[in-house]
């Protein structure tokens, strides 16, 4: 099997997934830490309905910007990310089936599952499951959601993140993800985002207005207990999003200190659950 | 007999819950068949699987036995009662005399169905630390989903399954098919019993006994050492983790970049052994080698070499991080970060790191003189004791603290007795770590330890059964095992009483000091109950006053236990405890009798001599204040004769009252002499 390029990658895993009966979803348009915090994950999770989707959600972590300089560390990132409820009999045959069609053949390589208990404060949520190892490299993550926003699931999801990057470096043999192969025809992952990565790195840590953050956050914070109270579940968790990115850029400006942290992330967890008991009691309706 | 044999094959189980869970399964095995009398269990563990073989007998007797109920004419809420509890029906009782009686006939039970209707059961409540749910149709958990349950007797299937009400348990019903290597023997296959299994898996890749993973994985890497002239760092706790995680280990060897080889021997061992689990090499002469060694799950199909490719870049890229971190780190001094130890929470009510450093700078300089280190070193030493904190390193890698800010003081052209107590006064982290043994670490580990306590204590945090989430007990045997194991003579209480004034000005409001040493007491008898000394003894010198002189406290303990050894000290115990029996009974009477002995009324030879033995007494003080305990006992040990012949020779109970109450103050003079050494009324045997 040829070596795939980055977009390649993405379009190889859309195919298999798909014959999975996932549906291909789009990225979500509001800047998140992880492609958890779509919708069609954290609020699908939850409730009696069956759902699969897989998508690729662009990842945002202000404070792991490194200026375009660190060749494994990047301020935005691509997460693909699958989500199965309830969690099939063979997910962990279909998640190495995936490996394979990107050319990591398990007689080749050393996958293994190591314990990861997975934890989100933010959204109250958490499950078990394991880092998917391949020769000693952490190529993904895989939980069975066990929580989410405070409430038990009805059915356990399945679900699994690659960190496509990485994963690509790996298969395209890259020390630096600015080499990557984004397209199979000259184009670089540096050409497409290295000045985004520069740029947004000062933005992060020097120049994001920490006044404008702050009221932001108030703002995001009213608005969706705002929506609640219309028991619009979707426009909220919208605002719990948002809350959620500008928690971590006004951690990534250094203005929060370590009390005030555990009470930002007790507020975001606080909208989270809000919507996700709107999500429930709208679905049950 | 019967061969029983449990396998319970699962996705994949952390490793450092298999063998305990092996273990769990025997246990509870062993308890719930206890009527089949199972012998010779065995227990095996690994990555998909625990399992159990177990002798059992064929079957449970049938049995009858008689139950006496309640009284004939007795209200008939005592017969419905009686009924209930034996699940029985009215016509089956009959009268016996004035009694209803029941005859109970208990069916024999075969093994198999004894053991289909017990595991499901077992198997429901099994103690695994973190359970899950999963799939879409049962409340049944497990530490992951369980895929396949093998049940059999004597080659037969046990059926059972987890059917629990509208529960469907996932469909899973016990069988004989069970599955090899995931990748090299992909499938289930069906098995008899516990050796067609193991064999079975053998063939199909999959080393079902740990002893033999982790020989494969030790001979194997021994043996690419050795072929490039290396040995492996001997570490059992990673051979331990590694064999819970291959069911078939294939040692392979990987390279280290030359220029990763400079890196601390501290930050090189985390990435390798914590991050990635791989064993380290040494050169001949004893030199950290550029390889590691690690156990791969697959006998691949080139070989290794992807493998081997994969996973030293993995380390590549891990080094690379370190040595950004390392090279930044050391641009600043370390004495430039104390500032931001002021943003760093130790703890919301105790404030942050930057203060606490203040209150050790403070209590290390008190400690300093006692333990013979430098006032100026160990205040030194303290204030730069959590500046790696907010270094980079230690950010990445928490576990580096303390040695990382070794290495940046050394640097820094710090003292090396101040980089060492930087890095050694978090110790004795465990049994496996030694105290600190230099002054200067001794100082700044006290003053870490005590404050920790004093802290931790005021703000109401103190450890309560199992529950020790700050680790308070720890640091309460850290103090101790540095004490003793630098024979420390420290005064205790004033120590304590110091921790506690560094708090002054603020809000939090330590306990009387009195109560941390008693919390230090004890954490000793727990500890010296652990090494195997007798804990009546300790008690009974803790019980004699208290010390807050450890190394003093038990010098006493010491004596008294070897003065109890021997026939004086046994026949003086013997001695003791009659004193203390009639003074008990006459107390009782017309007492206390604490006043002291008229030496005018002391009319027999026998009680002449005893007052005058007791004189002598005095020697106990003076050799006890001198600390010459063994020489204290001595003395003591002159006690016996005198008083084994009062004990012979008179009337305590003399008919003349002032005769009677004189001699029992004599008595008394001898229980309160020897307790002035340890309240031997403790002393048990």
């Amino acid at each position: 099997m040829s070596v795939p390029s980055f977009q390649e990658l993405i379009l190889r895993l859309h195919t298999f997934w798909a014959r999975q009966g996932c549906v291909i979803l789009q990225p979500y348009d509001v800047e998140m830490g992880a492609g958890t915090f779509h919708p069609a994950t954290t609020l699908r999770a939850l409730g009696p309905k069956p759902w699969r989707a897989a998508y690729v959600q662009p990842s945002r972590r202000p404070t792991d910007g490194r200026y375009g300089e660190n060749p494994n560390r990047l301020q935005h990132y691509y997460q693909y990310q699958v989500i199965m409820k309830p969690s099939p009999e063979d997910a962990q045959e279909l998640l190495l089936a995936s490996y394979r069609e990107i050319g990591l053949d398990p007689l080749r390589h050393d996958f293994r599952f190591v314990e990861d208990d997975w934890e989100s404060p933010t959204l109250g949520a958490w499950g078990l499951g394991w880092e998917v190892w391949c020769d000693g490299m952490e190529v993904g993550q895989f939980t069975y959601f066990q929580q989410v926003g405070g409430i038990p699931v009805t059915y356990p999801s399945f679900e699994m993140t690659y960190g496509l990057e990485r994963l690509a470096m790996y298969v395209q043999d890259k020390e630096n993800v600015y080499d990557l192969d984004f397209n199979g025809a000259g184009v670089t992952y540096g050409e497409v985002f290295l000045r985004a990565e520069r740029e947004y790195s000062a933005h992060n840590f020097e120049f994001a207005d920490t006044a404008m953050l702050s009221r932001h956050f108030a703002d995001a914070e009213g608005e969706c207990a705002a929506l609640l109270g219309r028991k619009l579940a979707l426009p909220a968790y919208d605002q719990c999003i948002k809350a959620s990115h500008l928690f971590n850029l006004l951690d990534a400006r250094g203005v929060i200190s370590v009390t005030e942290r555990a009470s930002f992330i007790g507020r975001v967890r606080a909208l989270a659950k809000g919507c996700c008991e709107a999500w429930v009691a709208g679905e049950a309706a | 007999m019967a061969a029983l044999f449990l396998e319970l094959f699962s996705e994949e189980i952390p490793a450092r819950m298999q063998a305990r869970a092996a273990d769990d399964l025997v246990r509870l095995l062993t308890e719930a068949l206890a009527a089949l009398n199972p012998t010779d269990a065995t227990p095996f563990f690994g990555p998909r699987r625990i399992a159990c073989a177990m002798q059992v007998t064929a079957l449970v007797e049938a049995s009858s036995t008689t139950e006496r109920g309640p009284r004939a004419n007795a209200p008939e809420q005592a017969l419905a009662g009686f009924l209930r509890k034996h699940n029985a029906e009215r016509d089956a009782l009959r009268r016996e005399g004035d009694y209803w009686v029941l005859d109970k006939k208990a069916e024999a039970v075969s093994a198999s169905t004894l053991i289909a209707s017990v595991v499901p059961q077992l198997l429901r409540r099994f103690p695994w630390p973190k359970s899950m749910r999963w799939g879409g149709s049962s409340n049944f958990v497990w530490v992951r989903p369980l895929r396949r349950i093998v049940c059999l007797l004597d080659g037969a299937i046990v059926p059972f399954d987890l059917r629990d009400g509208a529960d469907d348990g996932h469909g899973l019903t016990s069988g004989n098919l069970t599955e090899g290597h995931r990748f090299h023997a992909p499938g289930a296959f069906a098995v008899t019993g516990v050796d067609d299994w193991r064999a079975g898996l053998a063939a199909r890749h999959v080393l079902v006994d740990v002893a033999d993973r982790k020989r494969a994985i030790a001979d194997g890497i021994a043996a690419l050492a050795s072929a490039k002239g290396l040995s492996v760092v001997d570490d059992p706790g990673l051979l331990d983790e590694v064999a819970g995680l291959v069911e078939r280990p294939v040692p392979l060897l990987g390279r280290i970049a030359a220029e990763h080889m400079d890196l601390p021997p501290e930050v090189m061992q985390v990435s390798m052994r914590v991050n990635q689990r791989y064993f380290a090499m040494r050169t001949a002469d004893g030199k950290a080698a550029p390889y590691f060694a690690f156990a791969a799950n697959v006998a691949a199909d080139d070989g290794g070499a992807a493998i081997i490719a994969g996973n030293e870049r993995v380390l590549r890229a891990r080094f690379s991080d370190a040595r950004h971190f390392w090279d930044l780190d050391r641009k600043a001094l370390l004495e430039s970060r104390i500032p931001s130890l002021g943003h760093v929470t130790f703890q919301a009510k105790l404030g942050t790191q930057g203060e606490r450093v203040v209150r050790l700078r403070r209590l290390a300089g008190i400690v300093a003189p006692q333990v013979g280190a430098g006032p100026a070193l160990a205040e030194r030493a303290a204030e730069l004791a959590k500046a790696d904190l907010v270094a980079g390193m230690v950010g990445e890698f928490p576990e580096l603290q303390g040695v990382m800010g070794r290495y940046y003081a050394l640097h820094d052209g710090e003292p090396a007795e101040v980089a060492d107590a930087i890095r050694d006064h978090y110790a004795p982290r465990g049994p496996g770590e030694g105290a600190p043994a230099s002054p200067v670490s001794i100082a700044v580990a006290l003053a870490d330890k005590l404050d920790q306590l004093v802290g931790f204590f005021a703000i109401g945090e103190k450890p309560s059964g199992a529950g020790d989430p700050y680790a308070l007990r720890r640091a309460a045997l850290g103090i101790i095992r540095i004490i003793r194991e630098n024979g420390l003579r420290l005064p205790l209480l004033a120590l304590i009483g110091a921790a506690g004034d560094a708090y002054a000005g603020t809000s939090v409001e330590p306990v009387p000091p009195a109560e941390i040493l008693e919390f230090l007491a004890d954490r000793l008898r727990v500890q010296l109950r652990a090494e195997g000394a007798r804990h009546d003894v300790l008690t009974a010198v803790f019980a004699a006053g208290s010390d807050d002189d450890i190394v003093r406290l038990l010098a006493r303990a010491d004596a008294v236990a070897a003065l109890l050894v021997g026939a004086d000290g046994a026949n003086l115990m013997t001695a003791y405890r009659r004193a203390a029996n009639i003074l008990r009974i006459e107390d009782r009477k017309d007492g206390p009798h604490t006043g002291s002995v008229d030496p005018a009324r002391c009319r027999e030879q026998a009680e002449i001599d005893l007052n005058h033995a007791l004189d002598g007494m005095h020697d106990v003080d003076r050799l006890l204040g001198a600390e010459d305990f063994a020489g204290a006992m001595g003395v003591m040990s002159n006690l016996r004769a005198p008083l084994d012949a009062f004990f012979e020779k008179v009337t305590v109970n003399a008919p003349e009252p002032e005769l009677r109450r004189n001699r029992l103050h004599l008595l008394h003079r001898v229980r309160s002499t020897m307790d002035r050494v340890a309240d031997f009324s403790r002393i048990e045997g």
